[in-house]
């Protein structure tokens, strides 16, 4: 099957989607992730590899985390960075999308790290730009967010190395989540024999089983056992008419409480893509306990990306 | 790739030569650095016969070699194990086969990120000439001239003995 991110050889271009991604493609990412964990433990926290190279991080949507990691993950390579948030710049004065990556490409740029509201505008500029240029998908609309997906299964895998023998839970707004869909394909592909989703049927997209997980709507039945426990944003801008009766209600059923936690493995862990919404998906007490790897989730963000970047930078 | 007829020498006997040249000059202040693969297995066998307290390390250099640009990131990179103070330390780099210097390059430009050492030597099995930069190993069990066609390895039996492969690059 074609696949728009492997090039003729069968080696990573661009960064879409975690979907159809090779497993040998995946654990090649994060074994690499890990010799950058190591490079940030130095005094210099610098590596040569996209040395003159030029990294655009676009972002038509805003994110601090998201476009921070990138910033410093493709600083730390070497490279030289620009960003731009478009929302404030061309595309308010009428430019599109590809009018703006042309002007861009013109600047010279090697890689552009994207963010888009639309699903599927990484896509649209992978297929337009020059051979030579990568692209990398910073979150669109519901479809995706690759990196965030690697980054999180890197985080399993640093406290469960034994992917084989793991149960993982994700829970919270499924539905508007592409953070959701890119750790379940990433744990599938991985052999995580056991992924559950716990949300209420209004967070749920429809064909949610198809993507090989066990649905769970009784938050406490969920986590029953789990590993692992991934929590999601309630997305409460993207929130169109009355899916859920409050915020409130929604902590109720679905917020992660140390009396919740409590039926999980004693060693679980726990993880957000952050931002937190504290009182609304997840007590503070659990954000900031003992099994908690939100902050090193960041961490290892890094680490992430720089492989992301060095692994596509090299392929031609 | 096929197999040429020459007569190599035991890496098992090398390896003993490599240890007697090292002796004198290993003291509290030096550290081993192994580079990936042969080097890094050099050194494991190195520590009994120079004292398991020798302070050690493996550095991998992916992320420094020259090629990146032609060939793009090595596909098992390896982190890089420091573990110990490279400032004004006396550090020995270990490999097993000296050809172009490219390696030794990106291995110095590494240890140099973390931090100043008093000085580097470079020990290796065997110096294969055919250098393309003005590096050279100050120490070597065997030296022996090869032609560029020939790609020499050093290889591992499953009970951890060194041999050597000599091939002709197609």
């Amino acid at each position: 099957m074609f696949n728009p991110q492997l090039n003729q050889d069968g080696k990573l271009k661009h960064l879409l989607t975690i979907e159809g991604l090779p497993k040998a493609i995946i654990t090649q990412i994060l074994d690499t992730a890990e010799s950058f964990v190591g490079v940030a433990e130095r005094e210099v926290k610098k590596v040569p590899l996209l040395r003159g190279k030029t990294v655009c991080n676009i972002f038509f949507e805003n994110s601090t985390r998201t476009r921070t990691t990138f910033e410093i993950a493709a600083k730390r390579l070497s490279a030289d960075v620009i960003n731009l948030n478009v929302n404030t710049s061309s595309q308010s004065k009428g430019e599109t999308i590809l009018d703006t990556i042309d002007n861009l490409t013109a600047m010279h740029a090697d890689m552009f790290v994207v963010r888009h509201a639309q699903s599927g505008a990484a896509h649209l500029i992978a297929k337009h730009v020059a051979p030579h240029i990568h692209v990398v998908n910073a979150g669109d609309g519901r479809h995706a967010h690759p990196t965030q997906g690697l980054l999180d299964v890197f985080t399993v895998r640093r406290y469960k190395p034994d992917m084989h023998n793991l149960r993982v839970a994700i829970v919270g707004d499924v539905l508007h989540s592409r953070v959701a869909r890119s750790e379940i394909h990433a744990l599938t592909t991985l052999g995580v024999p056991e992924v559950r989703v716990i949300a209420p049927k209004t967070l749920l997209p429809t064909d949610v089983e198809k993507l090989g997980v066990h649905v769970y709507h009784d938050m406490r039945e969920g986590l029953k056992d789990v590993d692992v426990i991934m929590m999601l944003r309630l997305q409460n801008e993207r929130m169109v008419g009355a899916m859920l009766p409050s915020a409130q209600e929604y902590f109720k059923s679905y917020g992660l409480t140390q009396e919740k936690l409590a039926l999980a493995r004693p060693d679980a862990i726990v993880m957000h893509p952050g931002p937190m919404n504290r009182g609304v998906e997840i007590d503070s007490a659990v954000a900031d306990g003992k099994q908690s790897v939100i902050l090193p989730q960041v961490t290892y963000g890094i680490a992430v990306r720089m492989a992301v970047m060095s692994i596509l930078a090299g392929n031609a | 790739m096929s197999k040429i007829n020459i007569t190599l020498p035991d890496a098992e006997l090398l390896l003993a030569t490599l240890a007697e040249k090292l002796k004198p000059i290993v003291t509290p202040e030096t550290a081993l650095v192994g580079i990936h693969s042969g080097g890094a297995w050099i050194t494991e066998r190195l520590l009994p016969m120079l004292g398991t307290e020798v302070k050690h390390g493996m550095l991998d250099s992916s992320f420094y070699r020259d090629d990146y640009n032609q060939r793009g990131l090595h596909a098992d990179t390896k982190p890089s194990q420091i573990p110990f103070e490279v400032k004004d330390r006396h550090i020995i780099l270990i490999d097993d086969v000296f050809y172009t210097g490219r390696t030794i390059r990106a291995a110095m430009n590494e240890l140099f990120d973390y931090g100043r050492p008093a000085s580097i030597t470079l020990a290796v099995l065997i110096n294969r000439g055919g250098r393309e930069l003005p590096i050279a190993p100050q120490i070597f069990a065997m030296q022996m001239d090869l032609p560029k066609h020939l790609n020499l390895q050093l290889l591992r039996e499953e009970d951890g003995s060194f041999y050597l492969t000599l091939e002709e690059n197609d």
